[in-house]
């Protein structure tokens, strides 16, 4: 029991970083219809954001919450305004053309962004402890540490942040009539640029988040971290119904749960093989995701 | 930037045509000098590099120097198949070095062997590198050996009974480690009670240690890369992991502590040199290396200044021919003067193959049958100053061990082993090694 419980935590907490991820790539879906590659490079140039003004700050050497706190949300803003860059300089010029052009520059986009990462910074750089570590023994073979702790409320909180800006306030609104009908939104006077442009805003700033709260946990940052991260929380997307924002969570939750159960009672060595076997079968089952609509397309 | 690359390189033809041609001997290197196995091959990079400078300072070879043109692969074998058609086919190199990963080499060998050039793996320990072909060596032990060699030491130097592996399924060193670890220890009387796996580039290891840490081993084996070690002995240590954590020679790097932090700091790991040994082969090489560099070398460094060593030593001889002599600083793509050129590679073949109790830096290298090197390992224990010494095991068996049972690095008694020589407390301290910058 105490073995399923710690593994429960293990899951959780790998799955809550996935789900940050996989809402960037949700959310520009929904309002675009495009798969943003770029967005894994984005949380890892988060990651090395944080590195690089803890740096400048001190905060490395000599760790405040305050510091810590200015640490995160200039990552998370350099993230946001990355975003936006891409979008502007990348996307927004192909937005009339087909789906294919911008897809492929997205993953153009994110090779660029890989490569100048490698050479900007090098294969790998160890991440700073910025905030105390405390592990809680439960019970015997049940331990809870902080960093998990951390993960998990901040991305629950977060999350909380999400709906209650995508589901009450004027920006929302707007964001969910752009995902509905581009046309039609600019038609009743929605400025579809700049809420496309503050969907990825707010998508990068999760991803910055994510990139904070695993590079604490991890204190290993690479430039080629986004890769990995980004197809599993891509794929904790598509699980959850690409576009819609609980499904993204739901997802991602599921793909940690599963990676980890799989590791932990059949065998670690096939971990991916089962875990995503598994992920089709519920693709077969239900084809658009656990809380995708099924839509009929317009021909 | 592709139009960039196009002038470039017509640049460079035009002046290499335009040009009287210098003479020079070309050598090819590729390396993961990016990527997640990168201080590998910046490492053997360095070493290589002092090596090439020796002997160009002594005159190259037979007069002619030597020039190494080195390519970057990234850490992926797909890559280093590019990078070394590449390599034959622009370069035409008289002979290859590399790759430290040996699913990297592995990669690669078949071309080399297929052009006939002579190719000269620094640190691939996987036994199935050398097995492409005849024009395939290397100047390290196999894993087969170092395998057996941790688990000797696990099971009579540290008492262990009980081991948990944990192996990269996506690396063909580390499967095969694994592997023999395995074989050895059981064969020894030990078991192996848990056997899990990860993929290189996973960040987290703590669903595979909750598992082994709740039928408490009393060590875990961990024969991967440093970069995926360290993290997992954080998770092994913060899932509450008291016993010792083991590993191989893919441990040796100076960011493993950066990475694995206080996790990693008591763990042993198997190696091809030791920093210690007092010889003055050894030291010599420490002392170039440190001047030129700034750190201290790791057992990558070493062998690849072995590597380059044996390489010049062998064309050295084998350019007392003159007509190999001419061949060797022949790059014209005649091809009348292919024949003269694949005979003398042929010669530098023949004479690698030759090589017996070369002195190198990582001990006395004998070339064997299947062009792997016989030589003895060491066994070091991770430490914040960098790794010391505590045995050396020879491939016939024979340990030259510290007092079993005791923990701590005495001295070895020395007589048996030919590579290293005593590590005490008498040894210089050791300078903290500075995170690498570049």
């Amino acid at each position: 029991m105490t073995l399923f419980l710690q593994q429960l935590i293990n899951g959780l907490s790998l799955g809550a970083i996935y789900a940050l991820i996989a809402l960037g790539y949700t959310m520009v879906y929904g309002t675009l219809q495009l798969i943003n590659f770029a967005h894994g490079e984005v949380y890892m140039m988060g990651a090395f954001a944080a590195l690089y003004l803890a740096r400048f700050l001190g905060v490395d050497t000599n760790p405040t919450i305050p510091g810590v706190i200015v640490v995160a949300v200039g990552a998370m803003t350099f993230c946001a305004v990355l975003g936006m860059t891409i979008e502007r300089v990348a996307y927004r010029p192909l937005r009339r053309s087909s789906r294919l052009n911008m897809l492929i520059t997205a993953i153009g986009v994110s090779l660029l962004l890989q490569n100048v990462g490698l050479l900007a910074f090098g294969a790998l750089q160890s991440f700073p402890s910025l905030l105390p570590e405390a592990k809680w023994q439960i019970a015997d073979g049940l331990a809870l540490r902080s960093q998990d702790v951390l993960t998990f409320s901040v991305t629950i909180a977060l999350m909380l942040g999400l709906h209650h800006i995508v589901e009450r306030t004027q920006i929302g609104r707007a964001m969910r009539a752009v995902s509905h009908s581009r046309d039609t939104a600019a038609l009743m006077g929605i400025p579809v640029d700049r809420v496309v442009s503050f969907t990825f805003a707010i998508g990068s700033v999760l991803a910055g988040a994510a990139a904070l709260l695993i590079a604490l946990d991890k204190h290993t940052i690479r430039p080629d971290m986004g890769m990995t991260g980004g197809l599993k929380a891509f794929v904790a997307a598509v699980l959850g119904g690409i576009g819609s924002i609980p499904g993204a969570v739901a997802g991602g939750l599921l793909l940690g749960l599963a990676e980890t159960f799989v590791s932990g009672y059949l065998a670690s060595t096939y971990r991916d093989a089962i875990a995503f076997l598994l992920l089709i079968g519920i693709l077969l089952y239900k084809p658009s995701g656990l809380f995708g609509k099924s839509t009929v397309e317009k021909v | 930037m592709r139009v960039a690359t196009v002038l470039l390189t017509t640049f460079l033809a035009a002046c290499s045509g335009g040009a009287p041609e210098t003479k020079e001997i070309v050598i090819g290197q590729y390396g993961s000098l990016t990527g997640g196995a990168a201080t590998f091959g910046l490492s053997t990079k360095n070493g290589i590099e002092i090596a090439t400078e020796e002997q160009n300072a002594a005159g190259g070879i037979a007069g002619v120097p030597i020039r190494m043109v080195l390519e970057d692969d990234a850490s992926k074998p797909e890559e280093a198949a590019t990078t070394v058609s590449k390599l034959l086919s622009r370069d035409r190199p008289v002979a290859i070095l590399g790759e430290v990963a040996s699913s990297s080499s592995l990669a690669a060998a078949p071309l080399a062997q297929a052009a006939g050039v002579p190719m000269i793996s620094p640190s691939s320990t996987s036994p199935k590198v050398t097995q492409v072909g005849d024009y395939i060596f290397r100047v390290c032990f196999i894993d087969p050996f170092q395998g057996t060699a941790a688990a000797q030491f696990a099971y009579n130097t540290k008492g262990v009974r009980t081991v948990a592996v944990l192996t990269d399924v996506k690396s063909d060193y580390s499967v095969g480690l694994a592997q023999y670890f395995k074989e050895t220890f059981v064969s020894l009387g030990g078991t192996i009670i848990a056997e899990e796996a990860y993929s290189a580039n996973d960040i987290d290891f703590k669903a595979q240690l909750t598992n082994i840490v709740s039928k408490n081993p009393d060590a875990i084996f961990v024969p991967g890369y440093y970069t995926e070690t360290g993290l997992i002995a954080r998770d092994a240590r913060g899932g509450g992991y008291k016993g010792i954590l083991l590993g191989g020679d893919g441990w040796d790097s100076e960011q493993l502590v950066g990475i694995g932090q206080d996790a990693i700091i008591g763990g042993f790991y198997t190696n091809h040199y030791s920093v210690d040994d007092p010889s003055p082969v050894v030291q010599d090489f420490i002392k170039k290396y440190q001047a030129k560099y700034g750190t201290k070398p790791d057992g990558l460094a070493a062998l690849g200044y072995d590597s380059a060593k044996i390489l010049y030593q062998s064309m050295t001889e084998v350019a007392k021919n003159p007509a190999h002599a001419a061949a060797f600083a022949d790059r014209s793509a005649v091809p009348a003067t292919e024949g003269a050129r694949k005979a003398a590679r042929a010669a530098l073949r023949d004479e690698l193959a030759r090589v017996k109790n070369f002195p190198g830096v990582t001990g006395t290298i004998t070339i064997d049958k299947d062009r792997n090197a016989e030589k003895p390992a060491v066994v070091v224990e991770v430490t914040k100053d960098g790794p010391r010494f505590v045995e050396s095991i020879s491939p016939g068996g024979s340990t030259a061990p510290a007092p079993t049972g005791t923990e701590g690095a005495a001295p070895a008694d020395g007589a048996a082993a030919p590579a290293v020589a005593p590590a005490e407390a008498a040894a210089p301290p050791v300078e903290a090694v500075p995170a690498a910058a570049k």
